[in-house]
């Protein structure tokens, strides 16, 4: 039985409007056939079209000296030197975790990494960043323990250590967890592949796992809200086998080296629709395939379900005329078989036949340049007013600092999250040079003498409180993370988490986001090379916090000078760089001790915030840092509790008293306060003077603040002694406060 | 000397050990792959760490199928030196070419982290530069590194001496809290009773540089070349790596 394919059903059914049907019917000159609805679907989907995020997109800086490849391609490249390129890209894996957290977050980390080898790159570094609803709820904990697990589960088994990432908590994420998984890889500058179709009648190669009926439709529904119903929708999530995906990593980067190869791409979102049509546009050619001819893994199946399948481990290739032999032996050699699927064609078409029946026949433009295109209506959002409101006053006596300190160290998102990266191989392939949980992750470079730092960030607090300030915050803080390292941040990739588009005031908050990103990303001269969007973030119509996280890469010159969070050496003398203020608003505090997400969050300026990444790359290049370590959630009484931790001598540091005007709070806004461009750096004794002019010399306030030894965590406010605890039982709170609510969840079940 | 690292399909950590052989220990190092079935002219052989074929299976028990496995076994009895890393561990038990079996860790989780290793004997090739009870601090990375043996087993390991790591605290104590997996007797290596096929769980290919953390696992791979040094006639160790592909 063939449905009405302009029937309101069917089309509602594909996730479409009258209005895009009625657009497609006019592309076509007549109306679709189901698979060729079924194509229109996922391609105009907002997962992969970017239908509502587009315009906005096009504002972000993408290029600058060192771009090789900006968005566009499978993944971005920036110049690292010794003629190498670091080929990069941060993307979300959001709702299908929600659904199935194992499978969905393992096939996520897959994807990401199929990004990165298509383009040549051998994977070396994975991070990521998620986001989980409180952990007292045991839901919660299945989840997070299930997207955990996934992740370990594919990037232990395919051999490509997970370096860092971050992780935040927040009751808004309870539905709708985030899983933005970052991959990076390195290749020969001049050697990066294209996912194009070109040379009419070149073979159309098909390799990698069989074509099954899983994940039919997984784009239309990462477009779309969760509601009671999602648990029905788990069909639509894809199983992942690392083992297969190593096999075709290893097998592509061979063919690669052989020069064989037009194009390549691999078979994500969309699957083989998304792949034929994408290759074919980019080449400026047609490509036509016999469904017929694709490994399946089940019988009877339509060509709608095969093009629409996201079966996982796929790969779509065009090998040079001549050289397809050579191609297939390779493939044989790894076990996998290189299958004639479809050959390219001169007339810009993607032409699907079953068995030499044409079935589908779309131009390829009309699937991606010519996708719809909307300008959403945005307004500022009713809660933001009322939201920004801060008064210390109404707060009541705060608790003395040191418990605040402690219940700080004890919430999941300051928290050490070393229950999580243990899980995690983090040290294959031999080049973490700074393992997780130490800032941001370092690799070195094999072959060269330099290391690259990575480091993925938002503060979604401060996005909700302030869309435009918040994205700054979050490109100044994952730039300042890399800096800290000692590397100077040369690239970016963005991953953009937000509610539904459709509603004005989510609009609202992606379009001002946007804007803060591209004007920080511009101001620290950081091109965003490509990235994702993920909208509808939503589970019965309540969004998540506005989560635009940023992926950044930095360089570090000489691998044997990174600086490490940990203090080094008792008698070492400890520095504040930057400027305290009365900035609580949006704070770990206000949100941990007081369950409030209020205020604005801390001005930046972002000249000052250049400055101060400047001084940090300056320091660690010249040798005179010892340690650094930036400022952030917890603001700097947490900064300095977590530079004790890892077997330091502990320290002793007297901070400038911040003036609040509300009694009882000048100590907390001192302590906890969370301005931002400011980080703790130690130097030996003596360097005092030198670390002082570096920080001067940019026109960076910097002050020494006590030093390195003691055994305690020794805080004053002002000369005011507030904190005096022993390491171990600061370090004990803040390692186990994770583990131990898993634990607590064994015995209970 | 030469060194061979055999490639499973899903085997992973043989371009650490490649690279460890190659550019730290300086000594020659080729890779074979599974699907060969000769060694050629190693003179020692590792089997490095990984999923091999997956692993979907119990781990290791597809790859001891694989067609290298053949002259494996018969460098293995002619006496030379085999290094079953981790998941080259896992292989050798699978294999037949050690006793005991893996279980999941107790913890149910897979554990990346570093831990301590006491050397137990140095009469092996992998142990014999290493001082004994020497603490030596290296990585694991595995979801199913809890050694078991039925307790006559292990008693008779004991008594043959062939428990070569176990696993301690930092000052060399052996204890609940230092066993990371759950292992009978904290056993994280052991050898054949010819003493010359040793496995174990941390990685020592990857505890060959401060940089990376700890170089207290180079001993092991020093061991092997100080041991082929004292094994063979003048001029044989300086053969070079013509019959491995790098």
């Amino acid at each position: 039985m063939t449905p009405d394919v302009s029937s309101d059903a069917v089309i509602e059914r594909h996730g479409l409007t009258r209005e895009e049907f009625e657009k497609i019917v006019g592309m076509l000159g007549r109306q679709p056939t189901l698979t060729e609805l079924g194509i229109f679907s996922v391609m105009w989907s907002e997962h992969c079209s970017y239908k509502s995020s587009r315009v906005h997109l096009k504002t972000l800086p993408t290029t600058g000296p060192r771009v090789l490849q900006g968005p566009g391609e499978n993944a971005g490249a920036v110049d690292i030197g010794d003629g190498l390129a670091a080929v990069f890209k941060i993307e979300s894996h959001n709702h299908p975790s929600f659904i199935e957290p194992y499978q969905g977050a393992a096939t996520g980390v897959g994807g990401i990494i199929r990004d990165i080898f298509t383009m040549g790159a051998r994977p070396i570094a994975l991070l990521n960043s998620l986001r989980f609803g409180e952990l007292d709820s045991p839901l919660v904990r299945r989840n997070m323990a299930g997207v955990v697990a996934g992740i370990a589960g594919y990037g232990n088994s395919i051999g490509i250590p997970t370096v860092g990432g971050e992780i935040a908590f927040d009751e808004s994420y309870a539905g709708n967890p985030l899983v933005n998984v970052f991959c990076l890889g390195i290749s020969k500058a001049d050697e990066i592949i294209k996912g194009v179709a070109s040379g009419v009648g070149n073979a159309v190669f098909y390799v990698g796992s069989k074509t099954g009926r899983d994940g039919i439709h997984g784009a239309t529904m990462a477009s779309a809200e969760f509601d009671e119903k999602s648990a029905e929708k788990r069909p639509a999530v894809q199983v992942g086998d690392p083992f297969m995906e190593k096999l075709l990593l290893e097998a592509c980067l061979e063919v690669m080296k052989t020069d064989a190869l037009v194009g390549i791409q691999d078979m994500g979102a969309a699957g083989l629709t998304c792949s034929t049509c994408e290759m074919g546009a980019r080449g400026g050619a047609g490509v036509e395939i016999d469904v017929s001819l694709v490994p399946q893994r089940e019988t009877g199946m339509t060509p709608y379900e095969i093009m629409l399948s996201e079966s996982q481990e796929r790969m779509l290739l065009v090998a040079k005329p001549g050289r397809e032999a050579e191609v297939q032996a390779i493939f044989e050699k790894w076990d996998l078989h290189a299958v004639h699927i479809g050959t390219v064609t001169p007339d810009g078409l993607l032409r699907v036949k079953e068995r030499g029946t044409v079935v589908a026949e779309i131009p390829n433009t009309a699937l991606t340049d010519e996708a719809p295109l909307y300008r959403r209506p945005y307004s500022e959002p009713d809660y933001l007013r009322e939201a920004q409101q801060l008064s210390l006053a109404e707060l009541g006596t705060p608790a003395p600092a040191a418990e605040v300190l402690r219940r700080l160290l004890a919430s999941p998102t300051v928290a050490s999250k070393r229950w999580v990266y243990r899980q995690y191989d983090h040290m294959v392939r031999t080049n973490t040079l700074v393992m997780p949980g130490m800032g941001a992750g370092v690799v070195r470079i094999k072959d060269t003498t330099r290391a690259l730092a990575l480091s993925v960030d938002c503060n979604g607090r401060f996005v909700y409180l302030d869309p435009f300030v918040g994205a700054q915050l979050a490109v100044a803080e994952a730039a300042r993370n890399v800096a800290c390292a000692g590397a100077l941040p040369i690239g970016a990739t963005n991953c953009l988490n937000f509610g539904n588009p459709q509603k004005p005031d989510i609009m609202w908050q992606f379009v001002r986001a946007v804007e803060g990103m591209g004007a920080a990303c511009r101001a620290l001269d950081i091109p965003i090379t490509g990235g994702n969007v993920s909208l509808y973030n939503e589970t019965d119509g309540r969004g998540v916090l506005p989560t635009p996280v940023l992926g950044v890469v930095g360089l570090i010159e000489d691998a044997s000078r990174v600086v490490r969070r940990p203090f080094q050496a008792a008698g070492d003398a400890v520095l504040l760089l930057g400027s305290s203020a009365n900035e609580l608003g949006g704070s770990e505090y206000l949100k941990t001790i007081h369950g409030l997400i209020r205020g604005v969050p801390p001005a930046l300026d972002l000249q000052r915030e250049a400055a101060l990444q400047r001084v940090l790359v300056a320091g660690a290049a010249q040798g005179l840092f010892k340690s650094a370590h930036d400022c952030a959630e917890g603001g700097v009484a947490v900064t300095l509790a977590e530079c004790c931790f890892g077997g330091t001598p502990g320290a002793d540091a007297d901070l400038p008293r911040v003036a609040t005007g509300v009694p009882g709070f000048d100590d907390i806004a001192t302590l906890f306060g969370e301005s931002a461009s400011r980080a703790v750096v130690s130097v030996a004794a003596g360097h005092e003077q030198a670390a002082l002019q570096l920080a001067q010399g940019q026109g960076v306030p910097a002050v020494v603040i006590g030093r390195v030894g003691g055994g305690r965590v020794r805080l004053s406010a002002g000369g005011r002694a507030v904190v005096d605890e022993p390491v171990e039982a600061l370090e004990r709170i803040w390692d186990g406060a994770i583990g131990q609510r898993f634990e607590r969840q064994q015995t209970v079940a | 000397m030469k060194f061979a690292v055999v490639v499973f399909p899903g085997s992973n950590c043989d371009h650490d050990a490649y690279y460890a052989v190659d550019q730290v220990l300086r000594e020659g190092a080729g890779f074979v792959w599974h699907k060969e079935t000769s060694l050629g002219d190693a003179d020692a052989v590792i089997l490095p760490g990984g999923f091999a074929h997956g692993d979907y299976l119990r781990t290791g028990a597809i790859a001891r199928f694989s067609p290298i496995m053949a002259d494996v076994r018969r460098f293995a009895d002619a006496g030379g030196p085999v290094l079953g890393i981790c998941n080259g561990f896992q292989v050798l038990l699978e294999a037949g070419l050690l006793p005991g079996a893996m279980l999941r860790n107790d913890s149910l989780h897979f554990r990346c982290e570093h831990v301590h290793v006491r050397v137990e004997h140095t009469d092996t090739p992998f142990t014999e530069a290493c001082r004994q009870g020497q603490v030596l601090r290296m990585p694991i990375a595995h979801g199913e590194g809890n050694y078991y043996a039925e307790p006559d087993v292990v008693a008779h390991l004991e008594r043959n001496r062939q428990v070569l790591f176990r696993y301690v605290d930092a000052a060399g104590r052996e204890t609940a809290d230092g066993n990371p997996n759950g292992s009978v007797a904290n056993i994280a290596g052991l050898c054949n009773e010819a003493r010359n096929v040793v496995g174990l769980m941390p990685h020592p290919e990857r505890a060959c540089e401060l940089a990376l953390g700890s170089a207290d696992g180079l001993v092991m791979l020093q061991s092997a070349v100080r041991w082929f040094a004292r094994r063979a006639p003048a001029g044989v160790a300086v053969r070079g790596a013509s019959s491995l592909s790098a």
